[in-house]
């Protein structure tokens, strides 16, 4: 089977934001790989060990995202795909990305392209199902289980707290949703491993690609931080006086109740 | 003239969604003066949404009837709001951020070649512009983003949008559009319900989330009893969901949902800043935990530091003298 991941890199859960001049401050961040698209590797990497085949993890960023490439490659997957477009493409959006994959997945026949279903930066949700669409291949998000029978994939879509129960035939697009698996660590011999595996970088050219071609449908115009939490207030007390005094707060003051 | 506002409402077991009332008001921001045209799919009893949609500021409804719409899937939905869409030539499209906009409005937005802004949580007008407001790094930070070309597209999320009053002698004219919703090829074969007593935590005015503190799945029984006299929903922290004490589905942070409730009440989560990301935009924060130490209580709007077990059903008591 043919198996795709498409992979981005993002800020650390962990990381504070700073804004500074309406941009956020990067220097020093950590970064990992999204953490809905580790659970996209680790089923890339599950699907392939029971139906034969090869993972390519693709991803769309500048030279910074190899290490986590590595890091996938390092878990399991075959070979990684960087599409670097630091030199050509100041702004994209989801339709940039979007394009710019399916540019990429032009010559490909995938089966199964796995990707997660919302990134913890920018949080649209959107390039995988816009890709799909545009690929014309079938589309399930936030998935939280996934079996392959021959040409149909049977997948447990989350919607909402609800499961549902969907068969559709392959090639499929699918987001992964927390619950699907257990992403493994990399192990040393992995990341050993990791260092030989084939990672191809690409630059628009490589894909005939014109910048107007992908130019960006929108544009953010300012990055602000929410306003500052005044600190609260500890009820003090015996807990029957504790609770009655919140209840009162809450009813009265905030009028929540 | 005004601008042509395409507002797509969605039903959940026959009823609209608070959230497509919403989305009327938010294409009103876009717009004040622009004609709003509501979208509604399924398989029987239009009508009804579609004068729920009028009374809450729609000024006509197209209708799409289908029995292949009985359940959502992108096969069929994108066919028949597609169809409309084609028809209307609209100069805006807003709909919900909900499990179905998610997923059908990227799709339409790579068929129609535009932008899309998903997940706003407010619409301002500056200099001709029209600016949405959107969380990122989920609500650590927010940005202002513009449609720089093409159509107006956006999804809103829940609860932060203000619908219109309901209005019933607002009245509209309401059009069923035929279209030969065919192809499906995602089959639904079943669907498990899981979700607690239909509230939602996205849409939930109250919230009630346990953390570690709470300590095994007997111990959120208390916090469900609360949730229910309040009219609310139960999400969990990560620590929770990982010790197995709640489905995931519940996770609340920045993997998991980024909730905006009129009240949270954190009940045994340290705060944990990956937490703190999905639930600090709540507007009421209540904090409970033995730990006076604990992070969430400088996010907290009020904490009560003590035990639990003995702080939620003394609560819960209280609260039902006045409800």
């Amino acid at each position: 089977m043919n198996i795709y991941v498409l992979l981005k890199r993002t800020f650390d859960t962990e990381e504070k934001i700073v804004v500074s001049n309406g941009q956020i401050e990067d220097e020093g961040a950590e970064y990992i790989i999204n953490p809905y698209d580790e659970y996209a590797v680790e089923e890339a990497i599950n699907q392939r060990d029971t139906h034969g085949g090869e993972v390519t993890v693709v991803t769309v960023g500048d030279e910074e995202a190899e290490k986590q490439l590595r890091t996938a490659l390092a878990m399991g997957a075959d070979k990684a795909v960087l599409i670097n477009t630091e030199d050509d493409l100041e702004d994209g959006d989801q339709f940039t990305t979007a394009k710019i994959l399916e540019a990429y997945f032009d010559d490909k026949e995938a089966d199964l392209i796995l990707a997660g279903n919302v990134a913890i930066d920018e949080a649209s949700g959107q390039v995988g199902p816009r890709l799909a669409e545009s690929l014309g291949i079938n589309c399930i998000t936030t998935i939280t289980g996934l079996e392959i029978d021959g040409e149909t994939a049977n997948v447990d879509k989350d919607v909402e707290g609800d499961v549902e129960k969907i068969e559709t035939p392959l090639p499929l697009l699918a987001t992964c949703q927390q619950g699907l698996n257990d992403p493994r660590y990399p192990s040393l011999p992995g990341i050993m491993k990791a260092k030989k595996k084939p990672l191809e970088e690409l630059e628009l050219d490589d894909l005939d690609i014109e910048e107007e071609d992908v130019e960006a449908k929108t544009e953010t115009v300012d990055i602000f931080l929410p306003p500052e939490k005044e600190a609260g207030r500890v009820l003090e007390g015996e807990v029957d006086e504790q609770v009655k005094e919140l209840v009162s707060l809450l009813k009265d003051d905030k009028k929540v109740l | 003239m005004g601008k042509k506002l395409l507002v797509i409402g969605e039903a959940r077991d026959g009823v609209l969604r608070n959230v497509s009332f919403e989305a009327i008001a938010a294409a009103k921001k876009i717009d004040a003066d622009g004609e709003v045209v509501g979208v509604l799919c399924g398989d029987t009893g239009m009508n009804e949404q579609a004068q729920e949609m009028i009374y809450y500021g729609a000024d006509r409804v197209v209708t799409v009837e289908h029995e292949n719409l009985k359940a959502y899937t992108p096969e069929g939905y994108g066919q028949a709001i597609m169809a409309v869409t084609e028809d209307e030539s609209p100069d805006a499209i807003v709909m919900g951020h909900t499990a179905i906009g998610k997923d059908v409005t990227p799709k339409m937005a790579s068929k129609l070649e535009t932008g899309l802004i998903s997940d706003a949580t407010g619409i301002e007008q500056e200099e001709d512009n029209t600016v949405f407001i959107r969380p990122i790094y989920s609500g650590k930070a927010f940005e202002k983003k513009v449609i720089t070309s093409g159509l107006t597209f956006a999804t809103i999320r829940p609860n932060n949008i203000k619908p219109l009053e309901r209005d019933t002698s607002r009245t509209g004219e309401v059009t069923a559009k035929d279209v030969d919703v065919k192809d499906i090829r995602t089959i639904i074969k079943d669907v498990i319900r899981k979700a607690s007593d239909g509230v939602d935590l996205s849409e939930a005015n109250v919230i009630v989330a346990g953390g570690r503190g709470v300590k095994s799945a007997d111990g959120f029984k208390p916090l469900y009893e609360l949730a229910e006299v309040l009219g609310g929903a139960v999400g969990a922290s990560r620590g929770a969901c990982d010790a197995e004490y709640c489905d995931y589905s519940l996770q609340i942070g920045q993997t998991g949902k980024v909730v905006t409730p009129d009240l949270y009440i954190a009940v045994g989560i340290s705060g944990a800043i990956q937490h703190l990301a999905g639930m600090s935009n709540s507007k009421v924060i209540v904090a409970i935990n033995k730990d006076p130490e604990s992070n969430i209580f400088n996010v907290a709007d009020y904490g009560i530091v003590g035990d639990l077990f003995e702080v939620i059903p003394a609560l819960t008591e209280e609260i039902k003298k006045v409800k």
